[in-house]
């Protein structure tokens, strides 16, 4: 076997042209594999870290009416909507992979928010419980977050994110500034931001758009204890939930959402609650994005299908070439199937060869379209194994035509050829 | 005996013709033996050679090789006769143009099964025998033919068989080189090897001990009165 082995590097390095030639479909073939899949796994991760957030696996539990997030500024339904109850707040925080949940009032657009002359346009506003900041990964920039204190006398206090901060307060400081919101004077105290302020944590598609597109106003948070005083009703509130692991994410949201329906009444058939499901939505889009490619492979492929014929069409004209090695070969006494081993490793070295070459080209290629196109590429281990194993197969599978002819070659006709 | 065949026939298929190159040879060596076989070409000469060879098979008749029965070998076992009962010489040498000497004289024992280090040896002592010790690192086309030859006689030698075939070993040979290749094989024969040889140069065969005529695929041994059928 090694001695078949070095045979055919000898021969393919004394050919060293043709075996190039040879090679071409398969390096063709296996480096638009690397690359794509190198790609694909790019773009799945990123699609991935963008939506889920890295180390932050919140989970929205939210109101839905219908397949639209349900506001309570919009539908006069409110009343039937019970509140979340203590027990069921208990019960989610107590499900297994659960960190930490965290339940508030919403209104996804407010008009009425003042500093002096100063007006916000389109600001949320939440009613929060003493976990939000924790649960969503927020951090207390500058002042300070909501004490007890703060529920139990119903102060009049905010949190502004660095947006609301920026769109109310133009050279001032925010904090201590009294501000108004639904015609009730509320007093800044802290203003809140990622924990990480680098890598943004996307918890799904509105706060990608909110992030990456128009920032919007910014965003208000009050303790849940002032909601009714401006908003007037017990409203239901919606919930965030932190799984303890991204694969627990989907379990966790919609166990969550089991619970909080069942208080539900049953004639609400429009309004539940549903699990704003980010893993999912993630391994929708990556599924969506490997499908797309995975037809790029079939492409790719059929490449790999044109160079295997190549190495075929090659390995016949080099049989008919050394027919008389073939001859002598079986005349000294090599046995019909050391004749085929020979040829055979041969094809397989030389389609492993390209393979490689392949490999080395996709991970170049990759890089440079990761370059020019701005598209992360991951490379990956597994591909790049199964190519050139998958290359290798392919010189054995029309390494065998040729190899069956030269193992079947007379020896006598073959001896007679010069 | 060392090479017994006996009524051996051998007919080709030429189209829808039917032509008979053997007809009932009969043909026996005896361990040692150095024999040439002469003939015109298109006698049969070459079909026996083969035959001899194990590289074809008679139509019909009884073909044994040192006791063993030809015909009733399979294709593998015949692989295995030429490995190791047989060294062949060819007219135009065949050796690999890409390997150097000693590649070439290794390749049998490679086949053989012989492991890498010995067989760098064995070959080597081949060559050595032939009086190429110092040309094993050359390629074929950095020797004269004589050399070339030589080297062939090397491979055909390297895994000891009990018979060498030569098919015309002198015919591309000059006078010179085909005296240096008579000696050698006179040498070998005086070792105890036994050689069959065609050629249709009588000055050739006058080397060996025993000439057999082939003519229109009929035998009869050459000017003997003691040259009974053997």
């Amino acid at each position: 076997m090694l001695e078949n082995i070095r045979l055919a590097f000898q021969g393919i390095w004394s050919h060293k042209m043709r075996s190039f030639l040879t090679m071409l479909g398969i390096i063709i073939g296996i480096a638009s594999i690397i690359s794509i899949v190198s790609t694909i796994k790019g773009t799945s991760e990123q699609i991935k870290e963008q939506l889920i957030g890295a180390g932050n696996n919140a989970v929205d539990v939210l109101l839905y009416d219908g397949s639209a997030e349900y506001d309570a500024s919009w539908g006069m339904t409110t009343a039937a909507l019970p509140q979340i109850t203590e027990e069921q707040k208990d019960k989610i925080l107590r499900l297994d992979n659960v960190e930490n949940a965290t339940f508030f009032y919403g209104r996804g657009y407010s008009e009425n928010i003042y500093y002096m002359d100063q007006s916000m346009q389109g600001g949320k506003v939440y009613g929060v419980d003493e976990n939000y900041l924790d649960t969503c990964g927020y951090v207390i920039q500058a002042g300070r977050g909501f004490v007890r204190a703060d529920y139990e006398n119903y102060r009049k206090v905010v949190l502004l994110d660095e947006e609301a901060a920026g769109s109310l307060f133009k050279d001032e400081m925010p904090l201590g500034k009294t501000i108004e919101i639904m015609g009730e004077p509320f007093v800044v105290v802290g203003i809140y931001t990622r924990a990480e302020t680098f890598q943004p944590i996307i918890n799904n598609y509105e706060e990608y758009y909110s992030y990456y597109g128009d920032a919007g106003a910014g965003t208000l948070l009050l303790p849940s204890s002032d909601w009714p005083i401006i908003y007037k009703y017990d409203e239901a509130e919606n919930a965030i939930v932190r799984a303890s692991t991204t694969e627990a994410m989907t379990k966790v949201g919609d166990r969550a959402a089991k619970i909080l329906n069942e208080a539900i009444p049953e004639e609400s058939t429009q309004i539940k609650y549903k699990a704003n499901n980010n893993l999912k939505t993630v391994e929708d889009q990556q599924k969506l994005s490997e499908s797309t490619n995975g037809q790029l492979l079939w492409i790719a492929s059929i490449s790999l299908l044109v160079g295997g014929i190549g190495v075929m069409n090659i390995m016949l004209v080099s049989v008919t070439e050394r027919t008389s090695e073939i001859g002598l070969k079986k005349a000294i006494g090599a046995r019909k199937n050391r004749i085929l081993f020979q040829f055979l490793t041969e094809a397989a070295v030389l389609t492993s060869l390209g393979g490689v070459a392949g490999v080395i080209s996709g991970i170049v290629m990759a890089n440079v379209i990761s370059r020019m196109a701005d598209i992360p590429i991951a490379i990956s281990i597994p591909a790049i194994i199964a190519s050139v194993g998958f290359s290798m197969v392919i010189g054995i599978v029309f390494g065998l035509l040729p190899s069956f002819k030269a193992a079947n070659l007379n020896p006598i006709d073959a001896l007679r050829r010069d | 005996m060392i090479l017994e065949l006996k009524s051996i026939y051998k007919e080709y298929q030429q189209g829808k013709l039917v032509v008979p190159v053997l007809k009932h040879v009969d043909f026996s060596m005896e361990e040692g033996e150095y024999t040439a076989i002469m003939g015109p070409s298109g006698s049969g000469k070459t079909t026996l050679m083969n035959i001899i060879g194990c590289l074809d098979k008679a139509t019909s008749g009884e073909f044994y090789m040192d006791g063993q029965d030809v015909n009733k070998c399979s294709e593998n076992e015949m692989s295995d006769l030429r490995l190791r009962k047989l060294g062949f010489v060819f007219q135009s040498f065949h050796l690999l143009p890409k390997q150097t000497a000693l590649e070439n004289v290794e390749m049998p024992l490679n086949y053989a099964g012989v492991p890498r280090k010995a067989r760098k040896e064995i070959a080597f002592r081949a060559l050595e025998r032939v009086g190429l010790a110092e040309r094993v690192d050359f390629k074929p086309n950095q020797l004269s033919g004589g050399q070339m030859q030589r080297v062939a006689i090397a491979r055909a030698m390297v895994n000891d068989p009990k018979i060498l075939l030569a098919d015309e070993p002198t015919g591309a040979l000059d006078t010179k080189s085909s005296q240096q290749v008579m000696d050698l094989f006179q040498k070998l024969n005086e070792e105890g090897v036994t050689i069959l040889m065609i050629t249709h140069d009588p000055e050739i065969a006058q080397y060996a001990g025993r000439t057999v005529l082939i003519r229109d695929g009929e035998l009869m041994e050459k000017g003997g009165s003691d040259g009974e059928k053997a």
